[in-house]
């Protein structure tokens, strides 16, 4: 068997394990599924490294055929599909290390390492796939784990809302991703990668389906308008935030921009879309986030705008630049949510206003937090920044300058909301009454902070000048490189709004330089992002009452105008013949019924054969 | 074969039943036993027709045929294709489990159990008959065992539902019977055969009304809109077991009547009403859906999605192309597999609570955490998801039938959101959560229960994560319907 099936087949193994022996197994659940996740790492390592000398493995086995139809799944290793095993694995076995602190003595111990087992086969799956199909089940793969972890504490009415409306918001963009599979497979008869990319399609027609497909990414990247569903999802515990809903299944959309992305530059239509929905997504998520309160929240709502910054990368045609900052975002942005984590483990609560101060208790956890907040902010040599500045750049090149304008306050908003965190939770006087009991994790979740913020610190390198854009060539090296350089104006805005935003934070909330009603509450403006622009409402009342309202109108049609014909037929023939009148009698009196139809039928039809012959 | 392996299968029960009259109607453990025996045993015997069935071929296999009244051009005439095959073998796997789920059946056991093996007789006998009366026969013969199983062992409203589904389906049978009789006399040939029919084609200038009269009966057994309601009636009142049937098997009967009389004996009038089948098709698909989402009823909600279920078959079907008709013939299966295991669990679940209504439940999943974590998988299969078996019938459907029908096959697509809907909804209100305060405690998961539910698991897996080598039975059977709808 060749180890790239591996790679995908431990952590199913674990999870059929832990599925039988789940409840036998107590704590080493944990260590099972570690394990497979640890050995699925080592060998996407390995892949990398194939990757890198060339190999572009295609193993390949037959899931069905119908006539001409033959659909035929296997396993794709590209620079892209590398890349994209290396971050899953290797933060799915952070992840999984800093919950063996996070969830110790939770009662579904084992089911919880089941689901994440099974979560992370889904996501490799999905990266790995080399037919459109087989993407689409392991994306809703990944989707159903996601709705069994976000609902985890299902006693919770809260996390079975959350949990349900992440699965339906994210269905409904995938039906687009549906049809999008429908009209492709009609269009060009396959539904394999390869034979798709190599396929020259009419402009509309690519953009047709392109479209169709970023429905699903929509749905799954949480970009406008489905992006609804991410913030409730922080219901679910806190690792599977850092998992799934920053680092892995979230940027699955834009995994699957960048996996189809000769498609999509085919039809210069659906790239502009793409750009526009990422931008409106990065602004409209970074100004929600101002506004937040829940840590959680504003970490969702930052991965929201960061996601919408990649596909605003991808959208501009920057292809290197909206993966790199896929790769870096996944390193700090679980780095955030499992620093997150560590203080909400602490302090037992996740209103920012009910903390402060804890940079004295917890140093591990507030330094690699810092890291972390650096790099989202876009502070050079900080990961963040090098992708950043690259998608800014591709935005300004490609002359989408009002994209470039709103990616720039973005940045500025982004920076301002992630030290507005900072100083709030980690420096100043403490607040609450959390006192003096916080105290920093254990090593089982300091390790994986300290791991994630070395990258955070220097995964952004590797597409820097300092390394020849290693990165870049890398990842480009089937799609033809493009040239890269440095332009010292979008840097330097780039680089000027990050520091602006941080003394604007700086400003407001650690010092009391600025008059307190400097930003007042009472404002429209207030009032629009502390309510997510009425986003949910409108959903409310425009689909979701409707469905029901729908619903409930149907029932009432099937019973009174269908079912009230069937009984008035039978009505009427009870009159008529007035042998029905058995209607409400017990079984006796049916069984004479049944004898003397079925008698009755037979009589007819002896007659009529004898009759004949 | 050197033995008739067919009647021996399809007739066991029949033996079972008879053996049932000698034991003593208190000694419900021995009839319970026996009953389970008799249908473990074609089970058993089903297996050489798994090993020895020749995939890629479209003709009739373990043919048996002997004249029976010659003037009439009647013959006792079996045999199975790639589109019976599966059927078949699923009633066998069905009727196991259901033996397995009647075990809480106290009152007049022997009677029940005899009945359940008759109405295995004659479901097993409608998907092997090759023979019109023959296939008349059994198609009734399911009828009356179901209507007293309906009727005796059913909930409070059982009179009222029984009938229903009685007389409704009478009516269908009745019609159908006129079909076959006016198609006997008109085609010329003096046979009831079936095969010889469907080489010949039936042709006429009766044929439309032919064509009515099966359409009719067949789209009552369905159901297709507006055909469908008796079927939430009669599903709330049947016990566990004839709902498992009613939706495993008896629905089948109606796509299964649709593939091998309509379209392969009169291809000619079902490619001329298609248009109209398939309008049906998607009022089916999405109003069934829409009613399920309503109801508060588990039983009902499930029932309901049957109806949705049943259309994306039927669009399969009407769409006429080799991928949508493949994908209809599994989706019959699949349903069978996935609605069979849903109305099993709202039967165990049932039996604990007293109570189907959704409104009334919660917290199911601290409760019974096993039966909880399988009703949650047979939701997810139901809506869809991939690598479970529903997921493979629905997508080959609509992907087939995009090209004959775009409108109907974008809004088969966007019902899947509202399948979604509803069964999450009845997840959450009914398994998550707390548990009312006044819900008793009950036991999880028996053995019993266990050994009922896991071959159906495993079998929505199998399928679902690799569909081949069940495709590979289906296909050259749809290759050949396909040629005798070209061929008009």
């Amino acid at each position: 068997m060749n180890y790239l099936s591996l790679i995908v087949l431990l952590p199913v193994l674990s999870f059929i394990l832990l599925i039988v022996f789940g409840k036998k197994l107590g704590d080493k659940a944990a260590h099972l599924s570690i394990a497979a996740v640890g050995a699925a790492f080592g060998l996407s390592v390995k892949a990398l490294l194939d990757a890198m000398g060339g190999a572009h493995a295609d193993l390949s086995f037959t899931w069905l055929t119908i006539g001409n139809l033959k659909l035929t799944f296997g396993l794709l290793l590209d620079p892209l599909a590398a890349m994209m095993l290396v971050v899953v694995t290797f933060v799915s076995l952070l992840v999984q290390l800093f919950s063996v602190g996070y969830m110790h003595g939770d009662k579904r111990y084992g089911w919880f390492y089941a689901c994440l087992s099974m979560f992370t086969a889904s996501m490799l799956l999905l990266v790995f796939s080399s037919n459109f199909v087989q993407m689409y089940m392991a994306w809703e793969g990944v989707g159903l784990f996601s709705y069994l972890l976000v609902g985890f504490w299902f006693e919770k009415r809260s996390a079975s809302d959350a949990a349900k409306k992440a699965f339906m918001v994210t269905r409904v963009g995938d039906l687009g991703f549906g049809i999008g599979l429908i009209i492709l497979f009609i269009t060009a008869g396959t539904l394999d990668m390869s034979q798709v990319f190599a396929m020259k399609f009419a402009p509309e027609t690519a953009s047709l389906i392109a479209i169709l497909f970023f429905f699903g990414a929509i749905g799954k990247s949480a970009q406008f308008p489905l992006h609804v569903w991410l913030p409730d999802a922080m219901e679910g515990p806190t690792p599977v935030s850092a998992l799934i809903h920053a680092a892995t299944m979230v940027a699955a959309g834009v995994y699957l921009v960048a996996r189809a992305y000769p498609l999509f530059e085919q039809g210069p239509a659906a790239m502009e879309f793409v750009a526009i929905i990422g931008t409106i997504t990065a602004f409209m998520a970074a100004t929600i986030a101002l506004t937040a309160t829940d840590i959680k929240k504003i970490l969702a709502y930052s991965t929201v705008s960061q996601l919408g910054y990649m596909m605003m990368g991808l959208g501009v045609g920057a292809f290197a630049a909206g993966t790199f900052h896929l790769m870096n975002h996944a390193f700090f942005k679980a780095l955030l949510f499992l620093g997150a984590g560590s203080v909400i483990h602490a302090v037992h609560s996740q209103e920012i206003f009910d903390m402060g101060g804890l940079s004295r208790k917890m140093k591990i956890t507030s330094l690699t937090f810092v890291i972390g907040g650096l790099a989202l902010a876009g502070i050079p040599p900080f990961s963040g920044f090098w992708s950043k500045d690259e998608i800014l750049l591709g935005a300004f090149e490609s002359g989408h300058t009002a994209i470039f304008a709103i990616g720039l306050l973005t940045a500025l908003f982004t920076a301002f909301y992630t030290f507005r965190l900072i100083f709030v939770v980690f420096f100043g006087k403490p607040r609450g009454h959390h006192g003096d009991h916080v105290h920093e994790s254990p090593a089982v979740m300091a390790v994986p902070l300290m791991l994630l913020a070395a990258l955070a610190l220097t995964s952004g390198l590797l597409g820097s000048p300092f390394m020849g854009n290693a990165y870049q060539s890398f990842i480009l090296g089937g799609h033809g490189g493009t040239e890269h350089h440095i332009n010292y104006l979008v840097m330097g805005l780039s680089i000027g709004v990050a520091v602006l935003g941080i003394f604007g934070a700086w400003l407001k909330y650690s010092t009391n330089l600025l008059p307190s009603n400097v930003m007042s509450k009472n404002n429209i403006i207030y009032q629009l992002l502390v309510n997510k622009y009425y986003i949910d409402e409108i959903y409310e009342y425009t689909l979701v009452k409707p469905t029901h309202a729908i619903a409930r109108y149907v029932l009432t049609f099937d019973q009174r105008v269908i079912d009230g014909a069937v009984n008035g037929v039978a009505w009427v023939i009870s009159r008529i013949g007035g042998g029905l009148k058995y209607l409400q009698t017990g079984y006796a009196q049916n069984y004479a019924l049944v004898m003397v139809i079925s008698v009755v039928v037979l009589i007819i039809w002896s007659f009529r054969a004898i009759q004949l012959f | 074969m050197d033995y008739p392996i067919l009647s021996i299968i399809v007739f066991l029960p029949l033996l079972g039943a008879l053996l049932l009259q000698f034991v003593p109607r208190e000694k419900a453990n021995l009839i319970r036993g026996i009953a389970l025996i008799t249908t473990l045993a074609g089970l058993v015997l089903g297996i050489p027709i798994l090993t020895d069935f020749v995939a890629d071929q479209s003709a009739m296999q373990f043919v048996e045929k002997q004249v029976w009244v010659p003037g009439l051009g009647i013959s006792y005439y079996l045999g199975l294709d790639g589109l019976s095959m599966p059927l078949f073998l699923l009633t066998l796997v069905l009727t196991v489990i259901s033996v397995l789920a009647s075990w809480s059946i106290k009152e007049r056991v022997r009677q029940y159990f005899s009945l359940l093996l008759l109405l295995e007789v004659g479901m097993l006998g409608t998907f092997v008959a090759l023979d019109f009366i023959l296939f008349y026969v059994f198609w009734e013969l399911v009828l009356i065992p179901m209507y007293f199983i309906i009727g005796i062992w059913g909930g409070e409203n059982r009179n009222y539902a029984s009938l229903k589904f009685f007389l409704y389906t009478l009516a269908g049978s009745v019609l159908m019977l006129v079909g076959i009789l006016v198609m006997y006399f008109t085609s010329g040939l003096n046979t009831f055969d079936m095969v010889q029919l469907m080489q010949a084609g039936y042709t006429h200038y009766l044929s439309t009304f032919v064509f009515a009269t099966f359409f009719l009966g067949f789209a009552v057994k369905v159901p297709m809109w507006p055909f469908h309601t008796w079927l939430p009636d009669a599903h709330v009142q049947a016990p566990t077991a004839g709902s498992v049937l009613l939706a495993g098997i008896l629905l089948k009967m109606g796509t299964y009547a649709f593939v091998r009389i309509i379209m392969q004996i009169m291809p000619g009038e079902f490619v001329r009403f298609a248009p109209y089948i398939a309008v049906l098709a998607a009022i089916s698909i999405v109003y069934g859906a829409y009613a399920a989402l309503s109801q508060s009823d588990l039983k009902k909600l499930v029932a309901y999605s049957s109806v949705s279920h049943m259309g994306y078959v039927m669009l399969g079907l009407a769409s006429l192309t080799q991928i949508s008709i493949n994908g209809a013939v599994l989706q019959m299966v699949n349903h069978g597999l996935i609605t069979g295991m849903l109305f099993l669990l709202v039967g165990y679940i049932y039996e604990r609570t007293h109570t189907r209504d959704i409104a009334k439940l919660g917290g199911l999943s601290i409760k019974i955490p096993i039966l909880g974590g399988m009703f949650i998988f047979a939701a997810l299969a139901s809506l869809g998801l991939p690598f479970l078996s529903g997921f493979v019938g629905e997508f080959l459907v609509l992907l087939g039938s995009y090209s004959a029908y775009k409108v109907y096959t974008i809004l088969g697509v966007l019902t899947l959101a509202l399948g979604a809907f509803y069964l999450l909804r009845a997840v959450q209100n009914a398994f998550y959560g707390l548990p009312p305060a006044s819900m008793e405690d009950f036991k999880d998961m028996s053995g019993r229960e266990f050994m009922s539910l896991i071959p159906l698991v495993a079998l929505i897996v199998v399928f679902g994560v690799y569909p081949k080598p069940l495709l590979q039975y289906i296909d050259p059977a749809v290759s050949a319907v396909l040629q005798i709808i070209r061929g008009s």
